[in-house]
């Protein structure tokens, strides 16, 4: 039954804009991908797949994974778990084997909320389920990747990712277009739940190209004392990227951090934000993000809604222009609806302080040495509870390229 | 080894600096004087060359080379080094991290020195911090000094390394800048030289210097033995130094 309103829901809205980023026509992009073949180990992918999807932090041993997802346009070539407690599957493998499953599709995300998200649901070409199973703590974490590789085409897949009861997953989520894809958009439904005591990190790195539309629409649902901390990055060209992922922090206790790191170059227009609902007592939430832009545009969204009391939650949002050409644009948000809240925010958007360039020089290092320190040391966001490894490889894709050349 | 000519600097258009001459010898360590705004710190970062600090007229020359025109990396690698009076915090950058850049140009990765720097001047916890960021008056000053160990440059500049110093770091403070321009030895076998930027003279109670200068609304009033001009200053004030040139 539950379908039918879904797909009648979606219907309604499928011509709905958003409210934010500009619109972007649906029908330019085509449905139709070529079927491609499973295959049974990341290394059998071809060379040129497996090095773009690299740079968003995918890696081709399964030694240091703890599961590996991988889909193809519209087909997924690999779906496989390295232990038990834990699950990774096609969604539509999923949504047949559990019945239980379909009550968390859309529960996070209203199907109606743009013509996004119901194009998902009209057109839903798999995407991911990742679930770690009561008690159970993952320690390696686990990748997925998004991979488009047709021109033109539009990829709509729709990821729900469970941490049951006392579970604790790390994720790294790499999407990414082969280096032959010119236009393309890419449709990303991602529905978190983290139940009791449960501990989800994501980190999602994208390395799109220079015409890729993107339009990822994601949620999170955080029960007691569950913990969400969510990192974004983006150091590479995209069209177009705009989202806006929400978390509520349902649960007394509940916690939620969002980082965000993103680049944008000439061309490259990015409107990105995170915002909390914080509807239990003694649920705590963190947004940061930093912005750099090396003269493409960012708007830097973050919304806080503090909805009872005891809770308390901080905004911070810093932009750094390198380039004459770029806007950053900070736009955070407070919203008290109870007494005895505390909500802070910080916004601060400048041109790289020459100051600090010339104390550098000073110590004997090169313009371009000293500028690349004060990048790095921008973006160096202090990411807490990742593991260590993972916290290398977010490193290794904070590169950000500069009149061609790698800054860092 | 350093040697000041004519020099006359503008910061927008207004001339802070007029006629300046110094110079400081292989081995000499001297103190410069001067009242607030008198242009002691704008002298410095024309000598580092700091863009702003724009020079109108005159030459510096490091070691016979006229350096005048180079940018200030250059001038760093050529061999000197500056303490910065307020240097500028850097996010995200730790004091380490330029710790390591600046032992890497000199091909050194680990010294004993640094560690026993470090140490004496209390500067382990400080070292895992964004620099300057939040750090004490004092902090600051001995976080420069640990830089300029790092980096050993021939000729040394010291913007007020005393002011905000407590007075047991000043003796640390002291003893890290007689080592750095090896006060050990004998004079005219030292390879470093320095000019150190001072309001009471309480570093040259630990440092000794060997010749000052007084700079008064940009221009160098006055030259000879530290301790006599200070007590001078402290008799008659910097008016002194005005009615004597006269
Ligand atoms: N960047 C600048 N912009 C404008 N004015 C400046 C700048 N730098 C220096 N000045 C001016 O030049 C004069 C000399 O300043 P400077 O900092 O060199 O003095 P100082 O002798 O080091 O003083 P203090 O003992 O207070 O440190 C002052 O009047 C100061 O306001
Ligand atoms: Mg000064």
């Amino acid at each position: 039954m539950q379908k039918v309103t879904m797909k009648t829901k979606a219907k309604k809205a499928w011509r709905k804009p958003s409210l934010y980023g500009p619109d972007i026509d649906l029908s330019v992009y085509t449905d139709q991908a070529e079927e491609q073949m499973p295959v049974k180990d990341l290394r059998e992918l071809p060379g040129q797949i497996s090095e773009e999807s690299r740079e968003a932090g995918i890696t081709l041993e399964s030694g240091c994974r703890s599961g590996s997802f991988f889909q193809i346009d519209h087909s997924v070539v690999l779906a496989s778990s390295y232990e038990s407690g834990l699950e990774v599957m096609n969604i539509s493998d999923a949504l047949q084997e559990y019945d239980w499953l379909s009550a968390f599709l859309w529960k996070a995300v209203s199907v109606d909320s743009d013509k996004y998200t119901a194009q998902s649901e009209l057109n839903r070409h798999n995407g991911y389920f990742l679930r770690a199973l009561p008690g159970h703590k993952v320690v390696f974490p686990l990748q997925a990747c998004l991979f488009m590789k047709q021109e033109g085409l539009a990829q709509n897949v729709h990821n729900i990712i469970i941490a049951e009861e006392g579970s604790e997953m790390h994720i790294i989520t790499g999407c990414a277009t082969a280096l032959s894809v010119q236009e393309g958009l890419h449709i990303g439904i991602s529905e978190f739940y983290i139940k009791k005591n449960a501990r989800i990190t994501f980190t999602m790195i994208h390395n799109w190209s220079e015409k890729i539309v993107v339009r990822p629409r994601s949620a999170a649902i955080v029960y007691d004392n569950g913990v969400f901390l969510s990192n974004y990055i983006c150091m590479k060209p995209v069209k177009s990227l705009q989202m806006y992922p929400t978390a509520y922090c349902a649960g007394a206790d509940s916690t939620v951090r969002f980082n965000s790191i993103v680049s944008a170059e000439k061309g490259s227009d990015i409107d990105i934000g995170s915002r909390v609902f914080l509807k239990a007592a003694g649920s705590r939430a963190e947004v940061i993000a930093r912005a750099v832009s090396t003269g493409g545009t960012v708007k830097a969204r973050g919304h806080l809604i503090g909805e009872v009391a005891g809770i308390k939650a901080h905004l911070e949002c810093r932009g750094l222009l390198l380039s004459d050409e770029g806007i950053i644009h900070a736009i955070p948000e407070l919203e008290g609806r109870a007494d005895n809240i505390d909500m802070s925010h910080e916004a601060a958007v400048g041109r790289i302080n020459e100051e600090e360039i010339q104390y550098l020089m000073a110590r004997g290092l090169r313009d371009d040495e000293a500028k690349a320190a004060v990048v790095r040391g921008f973006l160096d966001v202090e990411i807490k509870g990742l593991p260590e490894q993972l916290q290398k490889e977010i490193k290794n894709a904070l590169k950000i390229k500069e009149k061609g050349n790698y800054l860092l | 080894m350093i040697e000041i000519r004519n020099l006359t600097v503008s910061v927008d258009n207004r001339t802070i600096l007029n006629d300046v001459e110094l110079h400081v010898s292989r081995g000499e360590t001297v103190a410069l004087f001067g009242p607030n705004g008198s242009g002691k710190t704008s002298l410095l970062y024309a000598i580092i060359g700091i863009p702003k600090y724009t020079v109108e007229s005159g030459t510096i020359l490091f070691n016979g080379q006229d350096i005048t025109k180079l940018s200030i990396d250059e001038r760093a690698r050529l061999g000197i080094g500056m303490a910065f009076q307020r240097p500028p915090a850097v996010r995200g950058v730790k004091l380490n991290h330029i710790l390591e850049l600046c032992l890497a140009q000199r091909g050194v990765t680990d010294s004993a020195d640094i560690n026993n720097c470090i140490h004496e001047l209390q500067l382990s916890d400080l070292r895992n911090r964004d620099v300057n960021l939040g750090f004490s008056g004092g902090e600051v000053k001995r976080s420069e000094l640990v830089q300029l160990l790092a980096q050993n440059p021939d000729f040394m500049m010291f913007d007020e390394p005393d002011s905000g110093v407590d007075l047991v770091s000043i003796q640390a403070v002291g003893r890290i800048i007689n080592q750095l321009l090896e006060k050990e030895i004998m004079a005219r076998r030292r390879t470093k030289a320095a000019l150190i930027i001072s309001h009471a003279g309480h570093i040259l109670d630990h440092v000794n210097a060997d010749r000052a200068y007084v700079m008064l609304h940009g221009t160098m009033y006055c030259a000879g033995n530290p301790g006599d001009i200070l007590d001078d200053i402290r008799e008659k004030g910097y008016e002194g130094c005005i009615t004597c040139k006269k």
